[in-house]
């Protein structure tokens, strides 16, 4: 019987306890005029939980376990044992049988695998079987029990309630988890790598060059600074350079003095911005900016002017970012108290006086913290400078010299064809943790100086 | 003195919110030498009317005034009328003590500095002491005169909006109930200061206290619903309305 | 006058001395400069997102039509297959084994030998015609003229940015060449010949993962929210999970593609490539996204009918699935399709998995391999065929058309269906 086909068996099972158990309720009400804390709908749902629950857990822990047992099953058969001794090729053979009896293959590389795939097909029928009964069982003799429980006085509602209320807590537990999975997988992979590359070596070291790695001094050629700075120069500097000035200004232009229209008209269109794929801006920076950049270069006389420029890539960067930075500044100038600005322009300032001169150091703590949170994004950022930036990492201040960054090496290194724990990719899991540490400190000091602000006018 | 040309007329005011009316017809003089009391029950439109004086109503969307409002006999909703000036000459002081989140001595020297009324930093120095001492907050502040204006008591907070705006040389002082939000000892300390600065500038005065009315001001105008009730001087407001609206408000019927 | 005297003695200001006049020219040219200034810089970002679109529209416009070349075919006794054979599934199988692709390619040779043969067809253009003989099976029994798909120098001269001999192929052919709509861009998937390239594989590859990312996110997100909003006792665990929340939310997309890489390919062994990895590694950078945006349609749900709720008796829980969430929902919607839209343009991550493999069929299942659009605008982009350069663009007019429906649906929700609270 396939998954689907048992899990709909299950579902409709929990259907008739449901319905079963309502009716009984309806029934045993109509003939009281006592009155119930909980209505017939509580005890359907009580019984239908009581179905589903058990034989869904008994499913996802034998889904897990399952394909063990079926392995071992069929390494208990005569085949078996002409398998090779464990190793790369006794698992492309399984793996192939496995496929052969799943009917996902329809040919076989290796004799063995065929011979072995009657018996896969039958160590997984009888296991499947074994699965099915024990889920049906387990939903059949769940859902009756539950149902003897539903009487007059039960409070199915309160047992209903209590599981909702922990399927809540679970869902909400699962943003904890992640953030575990997050910083121990960087932190397990990491500490691998620190133990093949000293972490000074690699934090302060200033050269980077994976493509050749000296099997003896690995670390040499795997030190991050040049990326440190490339991811720098080309998110905190250039692209704040951009997204700084016009992000503010056109923030201040659409609050204070933009007509209701062109509000209207403008906001979207900035919204548009924020949501074009980074890919886009990708292709973009590549296909048209990186050239017109270089082109500039060659024309202002630059030497080392680069089709893989900094300039391009931090550019197009930020743009992405106006409209963050644009709606962060939006924020802080309208947690500005109005009675500022009108203390301002009852003595007689002008607009402009008063937007530059009390209005925005009023909102500058906002503001900061919003450029921090941009700049947390524009380094985090990662297909603007995959596409557009360069594979070489060089320590230059000429913006239109190729530049490399943390997120272009991490993929760099992980789409090669290197083993999983080659000191190449472990590397990438080292630029992680690093890049990770470093947006979620800027994202804590960022929220910090928003929240001081935030209280500064409440 | 009170046969002397008013400092600022009002004549046929109306004031619109989009649609709805907020003033209706109001004509009022005030005298260049005392202090005039704005009084009504709240939402009546006494501060309104205060904001069209000084044309703060203008950064209301949707906000319309209608009618003739002169100061020295200019009209201050003609073209040629400069916004930056009047509201130079036309100062104003805010229900909530709004001081900028800079110095104290910033503050007061915003305005000046704004209109470029200091020749020197040493002149903006004594704009600025000359404007608290009149704000009567000097002996209180001269020793920390870089310290953050937020830091101050609501009090203290509102001398120094009252001294910002006296340090622009104002004609006219505008104030929209500058002691509601302070406690008892710094109302009075307030109110002291307005009869001091009477008589050197012309001030307006909005307020819900009528206690207050009688104690600082020496001309009344009563306002409910939007429309002048009764306007004359405070103690035959006070001793003998003739409205039967006014008697009804100062006696406590309603408000 | 003496500045220096005792206070009292300053005059009063006056404003019609000439260098009053001047400063306050000075100021008013000040403030039309700064008012200036906003203004270029909102034209500066809307001209540089309608160069974008232009951009794209004008590289891609090409990319959804394709050059035919009217190539005269015979194929009686080159190809023999029976009647049977066509009917039926095994029909593309038999007409392959029969020779047809070599078939064609002869008949080109024939045809317009000067001009290159066999080398002027589209890799996929002996499919054409088998897709006409399977409609018509009596075109294998006269000569017929059947407009085929042009190579991808042939389509691109014919377009207009071709090699000089390429151009003179073009100019030889003449009237034999047409233009039409390329079908087989939207129902085609990847291919190492751009004329045969399309985009339903990925498409079909965005679909599966976004389904898997829907399922997951949406219901952990909303329940998440609830509790945090109307359940959760102010603790430090609460605490604990409403910073990881607003971290994740801002934690870099490309983490959350090593997480996906280590745990569930490194640690569960899933599939790699699979959508399901995809959804998944999706799927938790979605849920923050939900979840905040839940929450703030649920604050803004008013207390009083929570207490109102309450007051009649309802259960916590009753208060919550009765009125809090029905009422909170369109909000929550619009934060779940704004959620979407943002993975659907992801791609960061998913390189990390190993959604970037050239796949040539559509994925049937979550677990076969796949790619997504975005991924594929990122593979065609670095690919050195000029032909790929209008599919790039092309891909991304569909993405971008996509995005922009999803957006609109969130704000039409959004408008249509948010009550205010006062």
């Amino acid at each position: 019987m396939s998954v689907l086909a048992l899990l709909f068996l299950i579902a409709a099972l929990g259907l008739i306890g449901w319905v079963v158990a309502r009716a009984r309720a309806i029934r045993f009400r109509s003939a009281t005029t006592r009155r119930f804390s909980s209505l017939p709908q509580h005890h359907g749902w009580y019984v239908a939980m009581w179905t589903l629950l058990p034989a869904l857990v008994f499913l996802a822990v034998w889904h897990s376990v399952a394909p063990a047992l079926v392995t071992d099953a069929v390494l208990a058969t005569p085949p078996a044992a002409a398998l090779p001794p464990p190793g790369l090729d006794r698992a492309a053979i399984l793996s192939e049988a496995r496929n052969l009896a799943n009917g996902d293959a329809w040919g076989a590389f290796h004799p063995l695998s065929e011979r072995l795939a009657p018996a896969y097909a039958s160590a997984q029928s009888r296991f499947d079987w074994i699965a099915t009964t024990i889920a049906l069982l387990l939903a059949f003799s769940g859902g009756a029990v539950a149902f003897l429980r539903v009487r007059p006085g039960f409070s199915a509602r309160s047992q209903v309630e209590r599981v909702v209320m922990g399927l809540l807590l679970f869902a909400s537990l699962i943003a904890i988890l992640t953030t575990i999975g997050i910083v121990a997988s960087l932190l397990v992979e990491s500490a691998r790598f620190f133990r093949i590359v000293p972490i000074t070596q690699f934090l302060f070291g200033t050269h980077w060059s994976p493509q050749v790695i000296d099997a003896r001094n690995p670390g040499a050629s795997l030190g991050a600074v040049p990326l440190f700075w490339g991811t720098f120069f080309i998110g905190a500097i250039i692209a704040m350079a951009v997204a700084v000035p016009l992000g503010l200004m056109s923030a201040i232009y659409l609050t204070q003095y933009a007509q209701q229209t062109t509000r209207r008209w403008m906001k979207p269109i900035l919204e548009v911005l924020a949501g074009v794929p980074t890919v886009v801006y990708g292709y973009f920076a590549a296909l048209t900016v990186a050239p017109a950049v270089r082109d500039l270069g060659v024309a202002l006389g630059v030497r080392w002017a680069s089709s893989e420029s900094a300039l391009a890539a931090g550019v197009v960067m930020g743009v992405m970012i106006i409209p963050f930075v644009s709606s962060m500044a939006d924020d802080s100038l309208s947690a500005v108290p109005a009675s500022m600005r009108d203390g301002s322009l009852a003595m007689g300032a002008t607009s402009s006086e008063t937007i530059r001169r009390v209005l925005v150091p009023a909102a500058l703590p906002g503001v900061v913290g919003g450029v921090l949170l941009a700049v947390s994004r524009a380094i985090g950022e990662t297909m603007i400078v995959v596409m557009a930036a360069s594979g070489v990492a060089a320590l230059t201040l000429n913006p239109f010299a190729s530049t490399t960054t943390v997120t272009k090496q991490i993929v760099d290194l992980l789409t090669g064809e290197a083993e999983f724990d080659s000191a190449k990719t472990l590397a990438a899991f080292a630029l992680g943790l690093t890049l990770f540490v470093i947006t979620l400190l800027l994202n804590v000091v960022a929220l910090i100086v928003v929240r001081r602000y935030r209280e500064a006018y409440e | 003195m009170s046969n002397a040309a008013p400092k600022m007329t009002a004549s046929g005011v109306n004031v619109f919110y989009g649609r709805k009316q907020a003033i209706r017809d109001v004509s009022i003089d005030v005298r260049r030498e005392d202090v005039t009391a704005f009084i009504g029950p709240s939402g009546c439109g006494k501060s309104t009317f205060l904001r069209t004086l000084n044309r703060m109503n203008d950064t209301i969307p949707g906000a319309r005034v209608e009618g003739d409002i002169r100061l020295d006999g200019e009209d201050i909703y003609a073209k040629a009328m400069d916004v930056v000036q009047l509201r130079a000459r036309v100062g104003m002081v805010f229900q909530k003590p709004n001081p900028f989140p800079k110095s104290i001595f910033e503050n007061v020297a915003y305005g000046p500095r704004i209109h470029g009324l200091a020749r020197s930093k040493a002149d903006l120095a004594q704009i600025v002491e000359r404007s608290l001492t009149r704000a009567g907050l000097w002996a209180e502040v001269k020793d920390r005169l870089s310290d953050s204006g937020t830091a101050l008591s609501g009090g203290q907070q509102q001398r120094l909006c009252i001294a910002r705006a006296i340090a622009v040389d104002p004609e006219v002082i505008l104030m929209d109930e500058p002691c509601s939000a302070l406690d008892p000892i710094a109302t009075a300390k307030i109110e002291e200061l307005i009869h001091e600065l009477r008589g050197r500038y012309a001030i307006v005065i909005v307020t819900h206290n009528m206690q207050q009315a009688a104690r600082v001001s020496q001309r009344t105008a009563f306002f409910h619903l939007g429309q002048l009730v009764e306007y004359g001087d405070t103690s035959d407001i006070f001793t003998n309305p003739r409205q039967d609206r006014t008697k009804d408000y100062i006696t406590g019927r309603y408000g | 006058m003496n500045k220096r005297a005792a206070p009292v003695a300053r005059q009063p200001t006056d404003w019609q001395t000439p260098a009053m006049q001047r400063h306050v020219r000075r100021r008013y040219a000040a403030e039309r400069r700064f008012r200036l200034l906003g203004l270029a810089a909102v034209c500066a970002s809307a001209a540089f997102l309608f160069y974008l679109l232009a951009t794209m529209i004008a590289q891609g416009a090409s990319g959804f039509t394709e050059t035919r070349l009217a190539l005269p075919l015979d194929l009686r006794g080159h190809v023999t297959v029976t009647r049977a054979q066509l009917n039926g599934a095994a029909a593309d199988l038999a007409l392959a084994g029969a020779g047809l692709e070599n078939a064609v390619d002869a008949a080109a040779d024939r045809a317009f030998p000067a001009q290159g043969g066999e080398a002027l067809l589209s890799d996929g253009a002996w499919l054409r015609v088998r897709d006409a003989i399977k409609r018509h099976p009596r075109l294998l029994a006269t000569p017929v003229t059947i407009p085929v798909p042009v190579a991808t120098d042939i389509d691109m001269a014919y377009k207009g940015i071709g090699t000089p001999e390429s151009e003179a192929a073009v100019a030889a052919l003449g009237t034999h060449l047409s233009r039409g709509l390329n079908v087989s861009f939207f129902t085609g998937a990847d291919a190492t010949d751009p004329t045969r390239a399309g985009i339903w594989g990925a498409l079909k590859g965005s679909l599966l993962t976004m389904l898997v990312t829907l399922a997951l996110a949406f219901p952990i997100g909303v329940l998440s929210a609830l509790y945090l909003e109307e359940y959760a006792p102010r603790n430090r665990w609460t605490d604990l999970i409403e910073v990881s929340i607003n971290n994740l939310a801002a934690v870099p997309s490309i983490i959350f593609g090593l997480l996906g890489l280590a745990v569930f390919l490194g640690t569960f062994h899933m599939p790699r490539s699979g959508a399901i990895v995809g959804g998944l590694t999706l799927a938790l950078m979605t849920m923050p996204v939900i979840v905040i945006a839940g929450r703030n349609a649920i604050t803004a749900v008013p207390p009083s009918i929570r207490d109102a709720a309450r007051a009649l008796g309802a259960s916590p829980i009753q208060v919550v699935f009765h009125h809090v969430l029905p009422l909170a929902l369109p909000g929550i919607l619009t934060g779940t399709i704004i959620g979407m839209a943002r993975a659907l343009g992801e791609t960061a991550p998913l390189l990390m998995i190993g959604m970037r493999a050239f796949i040539a069929a559509p994925p049937g299942r979550l677990t076969d391999p796949a790619t997504v659009l975005p991924v594929q605008i990122f593979l065609w982009s670095d690919d050195v065929q000029t032909g790929f350069v209008e599919k790039t663009s092309a891909a991304i007019i569909v993405l971008l058309v996509v995005l922009l429906a999803m957006n609109g649906l969130a704000i039409y929700l959004r408008n249509r269906f948010e009550t205010r609270w006062k």
